[in-house]
């Protein structure tokens, strides 16, 4: 197999990962339409600061740049992209299809997930597809690996990734999020990227029954950026599965206006610290969501250069 | 039973802007439980249509709309009121209506919305508990059923958007993954919460279904 990006000498997600190196990914939103410019801003910023960028697909069900066209981008821009695939929108053919492409232009990491519910997004009246489901990707993924897709056929040659998923640690309830974690182990998940998280010692509980149903699986924790209290009101009122403790509400209560953005960076940072200096997990996932011009100074704040990791 | 709604008065007129004649079927089975086709509700139509200068050359509530040859019969014993009209209003299911649509050359129209297979919660709450889809899975999730339950037909656990055991969709919708996970608890029964369900065949009953009775040595 001859890849179009031979170029790039950036090593892999799984290779990090399996190097017992902290991970450190950022994420890359797509725009909707197809100036491109201010994505490959962030881009160009991130790309060899963290070891790999998410790209997020229709996030929150809104229609964008493609998550597979980006992935390409950040190759061509010398990143390693992390190919997140929902099944809200595509059926199996139509993801097998879109995970031949990905293969054969070199992304190697994919991040499986259900997708958010169609009425989530800007398109209320569409037909969500959801003919599989996170766990059923995991499983594609593998069964394509053994070179057949999943209408039983042989494919011309097996194609393989290395396999995500995400988990949510707030969960409520958190059985049956644990009984779903197990299953996508089971299924073949070989990492994961939690859903946003606040509150470090309910990750460390989290941590622990984690290690106690996989102790192999590499598990990255979600850290999304705080920009201000009444962010944090909308989130712990409106967003499942994210809860921003008091301490960090009243933390960015207390900050001036003007000083908000930084308290945000200051807070993220000191999580990215204690994931590491308390190897907590085996990396993190930066979200910045809007705000990806701040990505260096997340890291700068929290002394973390990933050369140096 | 088949959950109906009404569909707007004016949407109805629109579909009979063409008919000065028009004849009104209702169905005492699920319509008339809908209180969208019963005798009432076909009493009120008539009435609004004839104000709205409509003849309304008959009506009739027949018992399973649905029934093809019940329609055809009854069809015939109306014979003179039905070769009146110049169209048919029916006032229930879209199944209802195809049935009628077999027993008439001339235009039918649908007064009713058909939304889904409904559970009877009590007088006029309904709510969807089965979407048919032809290869029941109920025995491994407590008889709850993840394909319709859950909003994304989730076959294997919840998604992120599950919340205190409600729908990301919808706050007044329980998430079917909790409803699950709780029920199996009960029962002793959680290895099946943790068996993995591979990918689900929605092609079992392939659209337009179809269901023949084979009879011994055929
Ligand atoms: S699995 Fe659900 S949708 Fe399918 S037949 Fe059973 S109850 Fe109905
Ligand atoms: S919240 Fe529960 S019922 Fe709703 S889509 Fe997610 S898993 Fe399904």
């Amino acid at each position: 197999m001859t890849f179009f990006f031979d170029g790039h000498k950036k090593p892999s997600i799984q290779e990090i990962l399996e190097s017992g190196t902290f991970l450190v990914t950022g994420e890359v939103g797509p725009p909707k339409g197809t100036s491109l410019d201010e994505m490959v801003h962030h881009i160009d910023l991130m790309k060899d600061i963290v070891h790999a960028m998410n790209i997020t697909d229709n996030q929150s069900s809104v229609m964008r740049y493609p998550s597979l066209a980006t992935a390409l981008v950040i190759k061509e821009h010398g990143g390693e992209p992390n190919l997140q695939i929902t099944c809200r929108d595509r059926n199996r053919l139509a993801i097998e299809a879109d995970l031949l492409f990905a293969y054969s232009r070199g992304v190697r990491s994919v991040l499986c997930l259900t997708g958010d519910s169609i009425p989530a997004g800007d398109h209320k009246d569409a037909k969500g597809v959801f003919d599989l489901e996170s766990v059923q990707l995991l499983q594609l993924m593998k069964t394509m690996e053994e070179g057949k897709d999943l209408g039983g056929n042989e494919l011309n040659e097996p194609i393989s990734f290395y396999k995500g998923a995400i988990v949510t640690p707030e969960a409520n309830p958190i059985g049956p999020q644990m009984l779903k974690f197990k299953k996508k182990c089971e299924a073949g998940a070989q990492f994961f990227q939690t859903q946003a998280v606040y509150d470090m010692d309910n990750f460390k509980r989290f941590m622990e029954n984690a290690r106690k149903i996989d102790d192999k699986v590499k598990i990255c924790a979600g850290l999304v950026l705080l920009t201000g209290p009444g962010a944090i009101k909308y989130m712990n009122a409106n967003v499942p599965g994210i809860f921003v403790p008091d301490n960090l509400a009243q933390e960015m209560a207390d900050a001036p206006k003007e000083e908000r953005l930084a308290t945000g960076i200051r807070i993220l940072a000191r999580q990215l610290r204690m994931c590491i200096d308390e190897k907590l997990c085996d990396g993190v996932h930066i979200m910045a969501i809007g705000k990806e011009d701040v990505v260096p100074d997340i890291l700068k704040e929290a002394d973390v250069d990933i050369t140096k990791l | 039973m088949i959950i109906t709604t009404s569909k707007p008065f004016e949407e109805v007129l629109k579909e009979l802007e063409g008919a000065k004649s028009v004849f009104l079927i209702g169905c005492s089975s699920c319509a008339a439980t809908c209180e969208t086709g019963g005798e009432p509700q076909v009493a009120e139509m008539k009435a609004k249509l004839e104000a709205e200068g409509k003849t309304v050359t008959g009506a009739g509530v027949y018992e399973e709309v649905c029934h093809e040859l019940n329609t055809k019969r009854k069809f015939r014993e109306n014979k003179e009121a039905v070769d009146a009209a110049d169209g048919f209003l029916v006032m229930c299911c879209g199944a209802g209506c195809q049935s009628v649509r077999e027993a008439t050359e001339k235009p039918v129209h649908p007064a009713c919305n058909t939304m889904f297979l409904g559970n009877i919660a009590r007088l006029g709450n309904f709510n969807e508990k089965c979407s048919l889809c032809g290869d029941c899975v109920l025995e491994e999730f407590g008889a709850i059923c993840p394909v319709t339950r859950c909003h994304k037909g989730i076959l294997n656990g919840p998604c992120g958007g599950t919340d205190d055991g409600k729908c990301e969709t919808d706050r007044e919708k329980d998430c079917a993954w909790t409803l699950i996970y709780n029920q199996l608890e009960k029962e002793g029964r959680l290895d099946l919460y943790e068996k993995i369900h591979t990918v689900k065949n929605w092609q079992v009953s392939m659209k337009p279904g179809r269901v023949v009775f084979q009879k011994e040595g055929e």
